[in-house]
């Protein structure tokens, strides 16, 4: 870092995160006077518009990327179409110890009067809630799924490298070819293809009008300013915001700021999941930097300073704020803005270049939760490139995690994907793969395993609130052998899958005709030739993924039930269900016993990993291919988040030991202190999940520094990721800590503030997170061969 | 129920433990068996439990929560030792443990070749080690022989005492010995390792001439073996003999202090501490100076 970016990395991590008004009270303001006098998209189209039109402009001092969603950094706006605060949301959001938002007064009274009376009962989540059936309500306050779209837009996509050659007057060049092209004699969807059509255009429009104050607040900065360095600088930026985003960029500099402005507009037309990200940044900026270098516009110390600056603006946009159920769920700033490196061309050649090598020491040197990262790793990934990240993953902050760009790819032509865009495509949120620029890849929500095996073990019932909440799938004496719970688990989960996918037809639809994202739509291919939107089919390929948490936990319940139960015969089913609705009160023996002496997943052990291989093929085959609304399918994916923690608290003792409310496993890592065979089991074991199968699979292992030192320390985690991604692993990624370094960070927070760690496919201010959630990462094992 | 913690039963081997993802004991990634049994008694012993041939009741005491389920199976005054195998059955939390588990070659290559994809990735393999691997020698070959005819890369680890016939046989069917050397004055090896040197030391001589790819370990215990005199002893030893191809300097550390106590002997080492690691920079460059390849705990 030089002067200037160390001062903005040092300004964007000692800013504190806010909610701003700003963007509520403009779409509050616009609603209410254009309501019902437009067609959906246009109406949504111009709203954003609007917001573009009004919202503050900041430029900070040194700045050389501009751009903030809300009026100043980590000043977080709000989407009250979508999901409208109360003023106790916002009043628990100022004052809740962890991951605090600042929210002033005057805030609250704005809502009080001016937000909340307009869109109660009409944001889409109150229409959402009134919409779905009782049943959907029923499993999911009992903890059986979460929906990701209650209260955030569908998002989960990544940009390919379309806007590095075309500019926006171009895009909507191409939508008025599409208009031409309307036939209404022969097509019945012509006129709302029309609408969306149009509402592509004024979202072009839009954000060229963003560019364009940008230009001129450079323009008013640059004459008051007395530094002439300065005032170079600013008139410099002005010309960038006027040349792009509406046309193609010529250079390196351009290029930066026309993506953050497409991110600026996409996160701001919608609060859509994951954010949005560059994708392959080192693939696509390579021609420009290339061609700085050699036609001696660009130095390589300018093309640092640029990136860093980039990285400072992602640092800048703190996650928008939840309400409800989801703000345990998943408390984190992080946004999901996922850097993918190295990979692969759409050639099938090596992806990877000088400018990967150069944002892995900026990721290192920097080190700031946003951007995430992860690299790409296929068979042609050099050796070096790979261990220049395993290098950067020892220093302990958690990334970039590492993905098996050849499997990425596979999976991806399993869906259907053609082999160039699969290859383009790669890895975004946490470990879900998608091809970049060309899909919408939502991910629903969460699916709790464990609770579907308690269910099964009750006769449908729920333990914890004594309510009949599934089918009647057998008392637990009915059951002679492992089969038959399986059987009784399987009902129990189709029950819910079916629950839980009906509600999401609906929601699909609630997004596709109420709430379309013209902007983001002009970016996926191939909204403007199918002239539809994002959310209703329009990208090329659209998978809906739900994830299913917990078989590690799962697993071992099943295996301990299966050694004690019915080979051993050491006690009858029901006794063991008792000892778990009393949360083995009075039987630790027993309790010890499921702990210490059955086998577990995560050793190698097939007496374990067998049952998570049969429990892997159902849920595959229970999820994988059924319908969405939008032309598209549903896929599994194992994937946590952070909503192990809640799964668990909802969940009562199991039969692996666990005891009621602690977490569940996370991913598909084995349960926390359950490997005790070496990294090398934990991965066999992994390993036997078919990983193709899946839209991405999170393995988090645990290292100890010293295992890590030196080359030697190097090339043996290089050997066992390379033999891992062999084995067709998805994703894996490290935390290098000691549990003592994070138990002295529980007790001193204060000192240890900069203390990253990963969490679940991201990483994390380790005192930011809940006390459950450090519990469990220091429990998770701790690999060192010297410890026996 | 006493199976008897004497004699492994024939056409089996007795093992210890199965260290997989070992960094230590040869290149690459390997797994290490560990047999059970060793002819001597060295005072920093890391794995003192592997000494003896016998099987072991042992019991890890930050595991036991006293729910005193093992007590309910022996009578007043009974040794538990007499029904081991449901003494370890009955406890619920893995402090009771019988140390000491006899295997045939098919059993126990099932389990070694399980990290296979790894020792292709890492150039790694298998080591056998101990204990003594020279103690159950047919056992021992048996399994090198098994593993050879898999491909997979093999290593011997012995502290080099046993039979010369046994030591070349086994060593004929490993692509890499580890042999230990621990003191070049015989009164002195006797004091700390309960045995002389003259054996061992002839054993490498012979070993030297018929074998291509030896390395030498040298524990480092200070006050006992790392005195110039002995390591200037040891490297022009080592120099002389053809087949060696690096010296690896292992630095003592005090892991076995607790397990001495586990099974309730004395630890005579308790003062010792850890030779810092300006000293061994300094002990590697004393073996490069007579030619030797030295490495500070295996690592070039």
């Amino acid at each position: 870092m030089n002067e200037r970016t160390a001062r903005l990395r040092q300004e964007s991590l000692d800013a504190i995160p806010s909610l701003s008004p700003e963007r509520a009270e403009l779409i509050t303001a616009f609603y209410r006077e254009h309501l019902g006098k437009h067609a959906i998209p246009v109406m949504r189209a111009l709203a954003f518009k609007y917001i573009c039109q009004h919202k503050t402009i900041w430029i900070g001092e040194g700045e050389l990327i501009v751009g903030e969603r809300g009026p100043r950094p980590k000043a977080v706006p709000t989407y009250p179409e979508l999901t409208c605060h109360s003023a106790e949301d916002l009043r628990i959001l100022d004052t809740r110890p962890k991951t605090r938002y600042q929210v002033d007064e005057a805030m609250i009274r704005v809502y009080e009067r001016e937000i909340i009376p307009f869109w109660q009962g009409r944001s889409l989540r109150d229409q959402l809630f009134q919409t779905l059936p009782q049943a959907w309500h029923d499993a999911y306050e009992a903890g059986v799924f979460t929906e990701f779209m209650e209260q955030r837009a569908p998002g989960h996509t990544v940009l390919d490298d379309k806007i590095y050659r075309k500019g926006l007057r171009d895009f909507q060049a191409d939508i008025a070819c599409s208009k031409a092209l309307l036939d209404v004699e022969k097509d019945p969807e012509a006129e709302d293809k029309r609408a969306q059509l149009e509402a592509m255009d004024i979202a072009c429009e839009a954000l060229i009008l963003l560019a364009e104050r940008h230009a001129a607040e450079a323009e008013r900065l640059a004459a008051q300013t007395t530094n002439a360095t300065r005032a170079a600088e600013l008139r410099r930026i002005a010309e960038v915001c006027r040349r792009v985003p509406a046309q193609a960029p010529r250079d390196f500099h351009e290029a930066l700021q026309y993506y953050w402005f497409c991110h600026q507009g996409v996160i701001t037309e919608l609060n859509g999941w994951d954010a949005f990200s560059p994708g392959h940044l080192d693939q696509h900026l390579w021609p420009f930097y290339q061609r700085g270098l050699k036609e001696g516009s660009l130095t390589r110390e300018g093309a640092r300073e640029l990136l860093e600056c980039f990285f400072v603006k992602f640092n800048n946009h703190t996650s928008p704020s939840k309400v409800g159920v989801t703000a345990a769920e998943s408390g984190t700033y992080t946004d999901f803005a996922n850097l993918n490196l190295a990979g692969l061309l759409p050639d099938g050649s090596d992806g990877s270049n000088e400018l990967t090598d150069l944002l892995l020491d900026i990721i290192d040197e920097m080190h700031l939760l946003q951007p995430s990262s992860n690299v790409q790793v296929s068979r042609k990934t050099p050796d070096a490139t790979l261990k220049h990240a395993l290098k950067v993953i020892r220093n302990g902050y958690g990334f970039p995690s590492l993905f098996n760009a050849d499997a990425v790819v596979e999976e991806q032509l399993r869906q259907g994907k053609s082999l160039e865009d699969a290859r383009a495509g790669g890895c975004s949120g946490c470990v879900e793969v998608g091809a970049f620029g060309k899909e919408a890849y939502i991910l629903t929500g969460y699916f709790n395993l464990s609770k579907m095996l308690e269910l099964a073990l009750h006769d449908g019932l729920d333990p914890r609130t004594g309510r009949q909440l599934g089918p009647h799938t057998g008392a637990p004496e009915s059951f002679r052998n492992v089969d038959d719970l399986l059987q009784a688990f399987e009902a129990q989960t189709h029950h819910f899958l079916d629950i839980k996918i009906r509600g999401n037809q609906v929601i699909e639809r609630l997004y596709a005709t109420r709430m379309p994202a013209p902007f983001l739509s002009v970016l996926t291919d191939d909204c403007i030739r199918k002239g539809k939107d994002y959310n209703a089919g329009g990208a090329r390929y659209n998978n809906t993924f739900i994830q299913a948490v917990g078989i590690g936990s799962l697993t071992d319940s099943l295996s301990a039930i299966q050694q004690l139960v019915f080979e051993r015969g050491d006690l009858a089913l029901p006794e063991l269900v008792s000892a778990l609705d009393v949360d083995f009160e009075g039987q630790e023996v027993l309790r010890q016993r499921l702990l210490n002496k059955t086998p577990k997943y995560g050793n190698d052990d097939a007496a374990a990993d067998d049952l998570m291989v049969r429990v892997f093929r159902f849920l595959f085959h229970a999820i994988d291919g059924r319908p969405n609304t939008k032309g598209g399918a549903y896929r599994l994916e194992m994937l946590p988040t952070t909503c192990h923690v809640y799964f668990g608290q909802v969940c009562q003792a199991s039969a692996d030991g666990r005891k009621a409310g602690e977490p569940l496993s996370e991913g598909i890592s084995p349960v926390q202190g359950a490997d005790r065979s070496g990294p090398t089991a934990v991965l066999r074991s992994a390993g036997k999940m078919d990983h193709v199968k899946t839209g991405g699979t999170l393995l988090n292992m645990k290292f100890t520094p010293g295992l890590l030192e030196g080359e030697g320390g190097i090339d043996r985690l290089h050997h066992l990721v390379r033999t891992y991604f062999k084995m067709d692993g998805h994703h894996i990624q490290f935390n290098v800590v000691t549990a003592a370094k994070l138990r002295e960070a529980q007790e001193k927070p204060e000192s240890h503030r900069d203390l990253i760690v990963r969490v679940a496919g991201y990483s994390d201010y380790f005192c930011d997170l809940s006390l459950e959630l450090q519990d469990e990462i220091i429990r998770r094992t701790e690999h060192d061969t010297f410890a026996q | 129920m006493n199976t008897g913690l004497g004699s492994v039963p024939a056409g089996k081997g007795r093992i210890f433990n199965i260290q997989r993802y070992s960094l230590q004991d040869g290149p690459g990634l390997r797994t290490t068996v560990f047999l059970k049994g060793c002819p001597l008694d060295c005072a920093w012993c890391h794995n003192p439990e592997s000494q003896s041939l016998a099987r072991e009741l042992i019991t890890q005491e930050n595991r036991c929560i006293a729910c005193g389920s093992c007590f309910s199976l022996c009578g007043p005054g009974e040794d538990p030792s007499s029904r081991p195998e449901a003494c370890v059955e009955i406890c619920p939390t893995g402090a009771r443990q019988l140390l000491g588990r006899d295997v045939d070659v098919d059993e126990l290559m099932d389990e070694v070749l399980r990290d296979q994809p790894f020792f292709d990735e890492s150039g790694g393999g298998v080591t056998l080690s101990g204990g003594e691997p020279l103690l159950q020698p047919v056992f021992v070959k048996d399994m090198l022989a098994a593993l050879r005819r898999r491909s997979v890369h093999t290593a011997l680890d012995t502290c080099g005492l046993g039979r010369l016939e046994d030591l070349l046989e086994a060593a004929a069917l490993a692509d890499l010995v580890l042999f230990d050397l621990k003191h070049m004055d015989d009164v002195k090896h006797r004091e700390w390792t309960g045995a002389g040197n003259a054996a061992i030391l002839a054993n490498l001589e012979s070993l030297g001439q018929v074998h291509g790819q030896i390395w030498i370990r040298v524990p480092v215990i200070p006050g006992v073996n790392d005195d110039v005199e002995n390591l200037e002893a040891t490297a022009r030893f080592v120099a002389g003999i053809p087949g060696v191809r690096r010296l690896d300097l292992l630095p003592y550390h005090s892991t076995g202090a607790a397990k001495f106590r586990r099974i309730g002997r004395q630890y005579l080492l308790d003062h010792v501490q850890p030779p810092t690691a300006e000293r061994m920079v300094g002990l590697a460059d004393l073996f490069r100076a007579h030619g030797i390849p030295a490495t500070i705990g295996g690592n070039l």
